[in-house]
């Protein structure tokens, strides 16, 4: 019986996911297509005779029914074929897994910092309600996601760059370590690591921790919020009354007790808070221009090369989707009581 | 009326909630009042005074063109309460409509909007207004519309479960009775008992909204120059960071400052009608 439903859950998971993947690529289709750029000037330029504007239609496919143009764009792009980038002649796929690897750092970073100091802030606000712990760490996440990302990113390069000095300044390596360790992972950390260049890792730990923090500021705080409500949610079931009553500690009861029993709801924010990560990526990477994803497409938008604009969009767009349904899988998998 | 009372008492008596209100309507009274606020014309350069530290007679500094930076964040006021408001008008009776709508006939046109309805869920709002914006052009009416057509998806799961709840009331029924037509029903007595909750969702996603039209105004795929926005004035001064702090920390303090009247705003109209809080 059990062995059924899960089956079907799985066979849902795909229809589901199926049904996101179409709508997000109808959504690209769609954008490519408002563009007010005539695609046919765009790739033969704009001296052309009506014959050559009809031929270089009929080799875009742009002759064909709205529809076949649409089977034929869905049948490039789940196989990562984005075309040409007009600003770096390179196919697009080509580009993204160049840069790709430099926005997961960051994000990956940024939710760790998040998480290590944002689930213990929540729970801790959640065991002293209404004290004045409550009222300051409540404060402190308030004033994380009501900061614009970039405003918070500009004011920890203002403090720790340039005055203090602390850090390094924008970018993801110095110019004297530039080219100096190989790319094995794309993950610059690691990539310091497998090699041991202590150096260069320290290094590029200067130039990661402002763009991370200030990322993983906003994670914290959505997750210490998230957290709160979790654990004040299991914390006033009877449960931890009859815990309580057979002389369990207070330590005992949050972590053996409530805790574990927010355990998926924290897996499935978690996985969320990651994917609004690699989207405010975006924004920080133009700040302390670092070379990831965000700032490929930026540069892209304003040069109207829209392949690799659609490129980034699906990219984002599939991690994003990917992680959302599978931190809904996971909430129905591994939490008995949504069953 | 009685849990109205209660509410405003509540809502009343957070210090929080009070502060996000007065945070809000300071937003519009500077917005409103903008021209009398204002000590210098926004849009006027005058090279000689660029780059000037805050003073008296700039209270704010200048910035690189040597506008008073000030009077900018005075009109910039406008920018954002205008995003805000057209977004939740542009985006909040798309929910509204979409939702009621599902909740109302069922069947497959319920099951094909909430597919509809949970795709654009699933989607990266800040990346695809980006990409739309890019495609159309970017313009603060661009930005706008970007913004709406990623906001209304909640708008619709919430307009959809209300009308559920409402859908089987009596006097629903007593109104099928006396033979008004479906979409007479929806407009009548659905959508008005759907308003409130609405609201407060709307005013809730709001700090959101503020946050992405200044991250795409970041961009500079929102208003353009010289249209004083707060999230352009920002990216501006990151050229001037090194001896200039002023041109890129106080519009985005006043980015900050809207974003959390709206959050402070929001949670007290949610907590005080909660109907689970009314113990």
């Amino acid at each position: 019986m059990n062995q059924a439903a899960s089956r079907v859950g799985g066979w849902k998971l795909v229809g589901d996911l199926g049904f996101t993947f179409m709508g997000l690529l109808a959504a690209t289709f769609l954008i490519g297509r408002i563009m007010p750029i005539d695609p046919v000037l765009a790739a033969a330029g704009a001296d052309l005779t009506t014959a050559q504007y009809a031929r270089v239609a009929a080799e875009l496919g742009l002759d064909q029914p709205l529809l076949v143009q649409f089977g034929r764009f869905v049948l490039r792009l789940v196989q990562f074929d984005f075309g040409q980038s007009f600003l770096s002649g390179n196919p697009v796929s080509v580009d993204i897994a160049r840069v790709f690897p430099a926005t997961v750092e960051l994000a990956t970073l940024g939710i760790l910092i998040g998480a290590t100091i944002g689930i213990p802030a929540g729970i801790v606000a959640a065991v002293m309600r209404g004290t004045w712990v409550d009222a300051v760490l409540r404060c402190i996440t308030l004033i994380g996601y009501s900061m614009p990302v970039f405003w918070k990113g500009l004011m920890l390069m203002l403090v720790f760059y340039v005055m203090l000095g602390w850090a390094e300044g924008p970018g993801r390596q110095s110019i004297a370590f530039e080219g100096q360790v190989p790319t094995v992972t794309g993950l610059l950390l690691v990539d310091c690591l497998l090699q041991g260049d202590w150096d260069a890792l320290r290094d590029a730990w200067g130039h990661v921790v402002l763009p991370a923090v200030s990322l993983g500021y906003g994670a914290g705080a959505y997750l210490a919020r998230m957290t709160r409500s979790f654990m004040l949610e299991q914390l006033s079931q009877e449960y931890m009354i009859t815990a309580s009553v057979k002389g369990a500690s207070t330590t005992r009861m949050v972590l053996r007790h409530a805790l574990p029993n927010c355990g998926v709801q924290l897996i499935t924010t978690f996985a969320l808070t990651y994917g609004l990560l690699l989207e405010g990526a975006v924004l920080t990477e133009t700040v302390f221009a670092w070379p990831g994803l965000g700032q490929y497409m930026t540069k892209a938008m304003f040069n109207a090369d829209m392949n690799a604009v659609i490129g980034g969009t699906f990219v984002i767009g599939m991690v994003f989707v990917i992680l959302n349904q599978l931190s809904d899988l996971a909430y129905r998998r591994l939490d008995p009581r949504s069953q | 009326m009685g849990r109205m009372t209660f509410a405003a008492l509540d809502f009343a008596a957070s210090p929080a909630a009070m502060a996000g209100l007065a945070i809000v309507l300071l937003l519009i009274f500077v917005a409103a009042f903008a021209p009398w606020l204002a000590t210098h014309d926004p849009t006027a350069q005058s090279l000689v005074n660029m780059l000037q530290k805050p003073s008296k007679a700039h209270l704010f500094g200048t910035d690189e063109l040597g506008r008073d930076i000030y009077s900018r964040v005075v009109y910039g006021a406008r920018i954002t309460l205008s995003i805000v408001v057209l977004v939740a008008v542009i985006a909040a009776p798309i929910g509204l409509a979409v939702g009621c709508a599902a909740g109302f006939m069922g069947g497959w046109v319920d099951r094909v909007l909430m597919r509809m309805t949970d795709i654009a869920l699933a989607f990266p709002r800040l990346v695809l207004a980006l990409a739309f914006v890019a495609a159309l052009r970017p313009s603060l009416e661009n930005a706008v519309i970007a913004i709406a057509i990623t906001a209304w998806p909640p708008y619709a799961r919430l307009a959809r479960a209300e009308t559920l709840v409402i859908r089987r009331s009596d006097f629903v029924a007593a109104a099928w009775l006396a033979g008004a037509r479906p979409w007479r029903i929806i407009l009548r007595q659905i959508v008005p008992l759907c308003l409130p909750s609405l609201l407060v969702r709307v005013t809730l996603d709001m700090a959101g909204v503020i946050l992405i039209a200044a991250g795409l105004g970041f961009l500079g795929l929102g208003a353009q120059p010289p249209t004083p926005e707060w999230g352009a004035m920002l990216s501006n001064g990151r050229d001037f960071l090194l001896d200039s702090w002023w041109v890129a920390t106080l519009p985005g303090a006043a980015i900050f400052l809207a974003s959390l009247g709206f959050n402070l705003l929001g949670d007290g109209l949610r907590d005080a009608l909660d109907p689970r809080r009314q113990s």
